[in-house]
């Protein structure tokens, strides 16, 4: 395990940016992997009353270091709980409105904040059939989303291929419009990048650059017009302290390598 | 104009619902699927997976199964691979998370042999709760405007008449046969389940008929003493097996964690050339033991003892 502060894999900054945007008392529906590991490092950083859901149907878990669970719906995932309910009923958790944040990683993202997890290609005749939805079309469609994903052309395109999980759609009112009334993009977390997305319009943006970051990487990185203004600004680097927690919740580098 | 519902009631009404006995063999129990019947599983990727009924299933070569589970490991690539269904709806649909996408999920849909029809998670659990509540459909407030609506035919949309809100309705599902596995049932079916339920509640409620596997077999009387305790009335279920280690190589909640030398070495296997590999697989552990217990021995005594410590450990804290 490295100790060296100074550096860090892509995953763990992206486990340390997203863990930031956690906020103290938030209930927060968390997907295994990153979201798991950032949510947790809030935790045990600066948000002690934090709640995690799964969609497997845990209720505010105590997640032990090294043993992260391989899905959401494992023991492993209920250890110490609050409740454990059926997964309809943690999913109506978002529907209700109990959830602050959705969090999950993504497979592919357009400028509008839409995640496809379901193909690369055409619905009818893919290249690959990916594992699909899951949950991730229910959190999208009911909470505030933070999304965290390593920043690729090929991941961040300017049309995903299919809509799995629906952000603002074809941008302006067409969210609201489609029915969802609620929830909507909030945060996408990239190795490159703190991304937001424009209120009026619905498309993405940048809002800070990692260290050493340039804007030219950013976009260089990013399948549609992702321009840097200014104003723009960077993010903190990761400190050892945030480092340190990261390492000892996952000892083994299973989502961290 | 149909009556889906009176037939549904007329089905219900028609099983023998009296407290009697029903412990039988996994291969007794095949009896109770058809070919081409609509098939629920229990449990959610690999926990609590039926995993001795369907190695029954394919044993016995049941054929076109239209199968639906909230999410889909390793056994749907071996229904679609064993030729036992081609077609699966579930909401996600891979070993799990750590094992990257599943290459026979990929290879059978890609090639279009078989059909994995995606859902939202929350939209098959309230299908499945239309269906325990003998209600024709459900609203509902996610899914609208995504692609995933847009691909399927069986959803509407509706202005709520009360709040003139956007809606959708998703319709109830209810299968021909559930089959679950709990930890603990009677003879009679009262059926006990620790951890997290799944959709297990509303899948046996729905179901016209549901085929209990259990990790043992407890007498009335340890039910009685507890009915709080059970999640599965008796009168919802056809036929109770008992099938020690019914989920592996997946967990059972509090007795066993899944087996992960055998996960990654399914993952491996299946990896480079996924037809091959998958019927390579079947041949070893469905067509060849004579046996559960002769399954369970290809699997080995070492990953079970294993997974069995990791298991039990939830109740050690």
């Amino acid at each position: 395990m490295p100790t060296e502060t100074r550096f860090y894999t892509a995953s763990e900054l992206l486990c340390v940016m997203s863990a930031r945007l956690l906020e103290e008392g938030q209930v927060v529906f968390a997907g295994v992997g990153i979201p798991l590991l950032a949510a947790t490092l809030a935790q045990r950083l600066h948000a002690p009353g934090l709640t995690i859901l799964f969609e497997g149907g845990t209720i505010g878990p105590h997640i032990v270091p090294g043993q992260l669970p391989p899905t959401t719906n494992e023991q492993r995932c209920t250890r110490r709980a609050n409740m454990l309910v059926g997964i309809t009923e943690v999913l109506l958790l978002l529907q209700r409105g109990y959830v602050d944040v959705g969090f999950m990683g993504g497979a592919q993202i357009d400028q509008y904040g839409n995640l496809n997890s379901s193909f690369i290609g055409p619905a009818d005749d893919p290249q690959v059939r990916l594992p699909g939805t899951g949950g991730g079309n229910d959190i999208a469609s009911l909470a505030k989303m933070i999304v965290a994903m390593p920043q690729e052309r090929r991941r961040f395109v300017e049309r995903v291929d299919f809509i799995t999980s629906p952000g603002f759609l074809r941008g302006g009112a067409s969210r609201r419009d489609s029915g969802l009334i609620a929830g909507g993009m909030y945060k996408v977390v990239t190795d490159l990048a703190l991304l937001g997305f424009d209120e009026e319009t619905g498309r993405m943006k940048v809002e800070a650059l990692h260290p050493e970051v340039t804007p030219e990487q950013v976009q260089a990185n990013t399948g549609f017009d992702l321009p840097v203004g200014p104003a723009v600004g960077f993010t903190d680097s990761p400190t050892p302290e945030e480092l340190a927690a990261l390492r000892r919740l996952d000892p083994d580098r299973v989502y961290t390598a | 104009m149909s009556q889906p519902y009176l037939e549904l009631r007329r089905r219900t009404q028609s099983r023998d619902r009296s407290l009697r006995e029903k412990v039988m063999s996994l291969e007794e129990a095949c009896r109770f699927v058809q070919d081409g019947d609509q098939v629920a599983l229990g449990g959610s990727t690999a926990s609590r997976t039926p995993m001795a009924m369907i190695w029954a299933l394919i044993r016995a070569r049941k054929k076109n199964l239209a199968v639906s589970r909230s999410i889909v490991s390793t056994e749907g690539d071996l229904l679609f691979a064993s030729g036992a269904s081609r077609r699966i709806l579930t909401s996600w649909f891979s070993q799990g998370i750590v094992w990257g996408v599943s290459r026979v999920m990929r290879s059978y849909t890609e090639s279009k042999r078989a059909v994995f029809e995606e859902w939202s998670h929350m939209s098959i659990g309230l299908r499945y709760r239309a269906g325990a509540m003998g209600v024709p459909f459900l609203p509902m407030r996610s899914m609208m405007g995504s692609d995933v609506a847009g691909r399927l035919l069986d959803l509407r949309e509706m202005d709520c008449p009360f709040t003139g809100e956007k809606l959708l309705l998703v319709p109830a599902l209810n299968p021909d046969v559930a089959l679950i596995h709990v930890q603990r049932c009677d003879p009679y079916g009262n059926a006990q389940i620790d951890g997290l339920l799944f959709m297990d509640v509303d899948i046996a409620m729905a179901a016209n008929r549901v085929i209990l596997t259990t990790e043992r077999i407890v007498s009335n009387d340890q039910i009685r003493r507890a009915p709080d305790q059970t999640k599965i009335p008796f009168f919802a279920v056809e036929a109770v097996v008992e099938a020690p280690y019914g989920c592996a190589p997946h967990e059972c909640f509090g007795a066993y964690e899944p087996f992960f030398s055998h996960m990654d070495y399914y993952a491996e296997l299946t990896r480079k050339n996924p037809d091959a590999g998958v019927r390579e697989y079947l041949d070893r552990f469905y067509y060849s033991p004579k046996s559960w217990a002769e399954y369970l021995d290809l699997l080995g005594l070492e990953p079970l003892l294993d997974a069995t410590r990791r298991g039990r450990s939830i109740y050690a804290d």
